[in-house]
Order: C-alpha cells, then structure tokens, then sequence
C-alpha cells in the first residue's frame, strides 16, 4: 500500500443492542437468572453485544468488583461491550473491567466521520458531559482502539438524514390477462399492454397505463395516499388509491372508456378525464 | 367449443400441403379425436402406452387413410391426466419433431394438467374461441398461463398467439345477441387466424369421422382452408363475417 493512500475512514454509525439493566450485584443467583432469560430467546440472544447499564444500581461499597460479572455474562452467551450510565464513586471498579464507561441513554451525542490521511489527524468528539475528549490519529496502527473509542463515545446516537432513494419502475410490456397479478414493489408500475379483465396490477408507487384498464389497479398499497392511477382507457373493475377503492359500477357515469386520472383527495378517490376539452 | 374439431381440421390441412403432421390427443380421459378423424377402432396402443413405454411411437401412431403425411396419436380412455408428465411428453414430442414438421396439440377444456402439458412446450398457441364472453374470458385467462408457465415463457421468451372464432354466426351478432370480431378482437389483442362461421357442415363432418376441411363445398372447410393458408403467411381476406345478402330469388321465395 502506497503512503499516500487513505487506510481507513471513522465513521459514526447506530448499533443497537441489548441493555442489561443492573439492579442488584454481587449475587449468587446473577448466572443462573441470567442463563434462565437467555434460555427463553436463544436465537435472539446468542452472541450478542451487551451495554451493562448501572442507571438503577446504587450499591453499598463504592467498590464493586465487575470481573466476574463480566465473567458470567460470557458464560451465558453474551458479550459485554461497555458500561452506561457509571456513577462516579463506581468509575474505578469499572476502569479495572478495562471497559469503557458510556454516558447516559438520555444524552446523545453527534460525531463526525474522522478521516484518516498521511498526516495526523486531530478531531474534536464530544461526548455526553460535554467535555470534548481529543483523539489524536497517530498512524492506522491505532485504527482499531480509536474505531473502539469512536463507537463507545458516540452513544448509539447518530442522527441519519433519509434521502429518497430513486427506484426504476417496473414496465409491462405484454397484456396482463386474467388472472395474473403484476405487482411493482417500493416503485411505479407501466403498463404498455392492456390489462384484462379479472387480471390484477399493484405497485407502491404510481400505476400507468397505456392502454385499457379492464381489471383491478391498485395504487399506493403500503398506504402512500400521493399514488396516482393514469390509465388510457378506463373500464377498470376496481381502482384503488391506499387502500381506497371504487368499483365499476361507480366508475361508470366517470370518464369511462376515456383516459383517466385517479387520485386520492381528502379521503375520496377523484375521477379526472385526461384532455377534458 | 371447437378445439378438436380446429385441431383436427389445421393439421389435416397441413398435411393436404404435404407437410409430415401429427396430431396428438392430450385429453386424456375423454378421447375425441380419434372419433372426429374417424379412426376409433384402429387405436391400439394410445400417448400414455408410449410415455409409459409399453409401446413404441411406430406402433401407435395411427396413418390417416385419406390424406398422405397425416398422423393421429390418440388419447387413453382408461388413464387419468396424472398420466401424462413433463419428462415423459417432452421425451415424445423430442422424439416426434425428428420425423415430423408440425405437431398438432389437441389441448382439453379447462386450465388444468392436460391442458399445461399440452401448451407447455408450444411455439405457437391457436387459441379456439366462441363468440361469447365467458368463452372469451377463459381464452383470455389460457393466454395468460401462456406466456408465464409455458417453457418459452420460462426462458423469457414469446410464444406466437393467434385467434380462432369458431360458431360464428354473422346474424346473431347483429341481433347483438353474440360478441362481433371486433369485439373479441379488442378484448384478447391477438392476430385473428380465421374465422369459422357456425355451421350444420361442422356437426355432419364430426358425425362422419370426417374433418370438416375436407368437405370443401361448405364455408367451414372453406374458413379452415383460408386459415391453414395465412399460418404460412399468405395474404387471404377474412370470410363469412356478413350477413349473407339474400338475392332476388331468394327473397321472392321467402327462403
């Protein structure tokens, strides 16, 4: 690998995982209530990543020794990967666990994506408290206590801006006949091909169709009520918009066997004849 | 409807213009064709015989006595649809294309096993149609199971359609009591093949043991002639559609 070249990028990224909420310790019966919750879901809990959280544990001694607490998590099956919520008098019995102490749930904190370049890189994190903790990128060696550092401190927290993700329609190009059902998951849907009697076509999205329309269209199914229906000739069985339906019999006295526009306003399916002049 | 009667005139037809054709009898149960062609009592062995190899194609394959490069393979009137299986139909189709240049599929009613098998391994589908719309409405439905379970379908390909009107009469549908060709044309969007007027000739020639092509006085023989004729692409003019102009005569008489 050429020096120049970038080994690695820090991301923030949201984990979720299992909280065991600490409320008495030490116990004898810490294991075997353990092995027992563990034994009801085993599929949900093999292997998985837990946060011990300390918010409801107030113990006698300031000194509690986390060791074989930590111990018998493994024995069940399970990985502890930080402590939460540590109270301060309890920090020094959590330091010697060689875990890291996380903040509170209700806190959050934001990181930005720290990216790794021949020179050393400096960036500020904020954690929960406020208090800014400086990390400083020596070289990638370091990749993996930083990585560490990184997802620790940032508290599952990182907010992610949902973009609209465009997705190609799905396009018919041969008659859909009589008991077929075409159905464009999570985009539009094209007909270019009549669409029989009996016969069924269904997206997410929009339903065009560039011919007649003598079956059932159904717009919008997962429930988007901004799905539209455009057909070139309608003589539909049923139309649908987001589960909002009218049938032949209504569709009749509407735009019938002309090209048609159907769409959901104020809870009701309109009716419009495309190049109405 | 007129599936075996068209199945049996197109591939009688077929052979009149000296192609080597078989027509296979996939109502399995029923057994029809071998009546229309008139050769009942010379099945011996039939198609589920020789998918089961109890017999060979030689000895089953039936020779029509009137026309040159015509062959039946019957269907079994003793076996159930069951019989008849993907592997085994493939095998004696695979094994008829090397003698013979069409294969007629004589498909039963309904869209169960007998009639899958036999569009399965279709190039090409004439789709028999009455002028009426649940007979309409089923061809629609076969269509669909066409182009989505047949093996060209399977490997994303098309297989050819063509319609087929059969009992149609010119004046019930001006009384508006039977759907027009343009009606059944606008509803199923497929290239119409013929159209086949309804007729006393298709019940004599079924009675007879006789395809109707070959009684080529009557406007049935005739339509399935013109239709034989445009599956090898020639231009011929659709007849029979109108209502036959009574002459002078004829309307003087009262006929």
């Amino acid at each position: 690998m050429s020096s120049s070249e970038v080994c690695f990028q820090l991301k923030g990224s949201n984990i979720t995982s299992i909280v065991l909420e600490l409320k008495q310790y030490p116990s004898t019966e810490f294991l075997s209530q353990l092995q027992d919750k563990v034994s009801q879901a085993p599929q949900l809990f093999a292997d998985s990543a837990v946060v011990i959280s300390l918010e409801k544990f107030s113990p006698e001694h300031t000194h509690v020794d986390f060791k074989p607490l930590i111990a018998d998590c493994f024995e069940a099956g399970l990985h502890p990967m930080a402590f939460r919520s540590v109270d301060e008098a309890l920090l020094e019995s959590v330091k010697t666990t060689g875990l890291p102490a996380l903040p509170g749930a209700a806190r959050s904190a934001s990181v930005h994506a720290v990216e790794a370049d021949n020179t050393p890189a400096a960036e500020l994190l904020p954690n929960g408290d406020g208090e800014q903790v400086e990390m400083t990128l020596e070289s990638p060696r370091e990749e993996e206590a930083v990585e560490e550092a990184v997802t620790t401190i940032i508290e599952t927290r990182v907010e992610i801006q949902e973009k609209l993700v465009h997705r190609p329609a799905k396009i018919i190009e041969r008659p859909v006949r009589g008991g077929q059902q075409i159905y464009a998951e999570g985009c539009d849907l094209i007909v270019l091909a009549q669409v029989s009697e009996g016969a069924e076509v269904l997206a997410d999205g929009n339903i065009h169709i560039y011919a007649p329309l003598r079956g059932r269209a159904l717009a919008g199914v997962k429930g988007d009520s901004n799905a539209r229906i455009f057909c070139q000739q309608l003589e539909a069985e049923l139309v649908s918009v987001a589960g909002i339906f009218i049938l032949s019999d209504e569709l009749k006295d509407k735009a019938w066997k002309q090209a048609a526009h159907i769409q959901l306003k104020d809870e009701r399916l309109t009716i419009a004849q495309i190049n109405d002049k | 409807m007129g599936k075996t009667t068209t199945s049996a005139s197109i591939g009688t037809g077929l052979a009149q213009r000296g192609h080597k054709t078989v027509i296979i009898d996939f109502d399995v149960g029923l057994r029809n064709l071998d009546l229309i062609m008139g050769c009942e009592r010379r099945v011996v062995y039939d198609f589920v015989n020789v998918i089961n190899g109890e017999a060979n194609l030689k000895q089953t394959l039936i020779k029509d006595k009137r026309v040159d490069n015509l062959y039946i393979l019957p269907a079994s009137q003793t076996r159930d649809k069951d019989a008849l299986t993907q592997e085994g139909v493939e095998k004696v189709l695979d094994e008829l294309s090397e003698d013979f240049d069409f294969i007629v599929c004589d498909s039963p009613a309904g869209i169960e096993r007998g009639a899958q098998m036999a569009l399965y391994f279709a190039d090409m589908a004439v789709v028999v149609t009455n002028p009426e719309v649940s007979s309409v409405r089923d061809s629609d439905r076969i269509l669909g199971i066409l182009q989505s379970k047949s093996r060209k379908a399977e490997k994303g390909e098309v297989v050819e359609e063509k319609l087929l009107l059969t009992r149609y009469n010119p004046e019930r549908v001006e009384e508006g009591e039977m759907l027009s060709v343009e009606d059944v044309k606008e509803i199923l969007a497929i290239e119409l093949l013929g159209v086949i007027p309804e007729s006393e000739a298709v019940l004599k020639a079924s009675n007879q043991g006789s395809p109707v092509i070959l009684d080529s006085d009557s406007n049935s023989g005739q339509a399935y002639a013109d239709a034989v004729g445009r599956l090898f692409g020639e231009e011929i003019e659709h007849r029979f559609l109108d209502v036959e102009k009574k002459g002078f005569f004829k309307r003087l008489m009262g006929a």
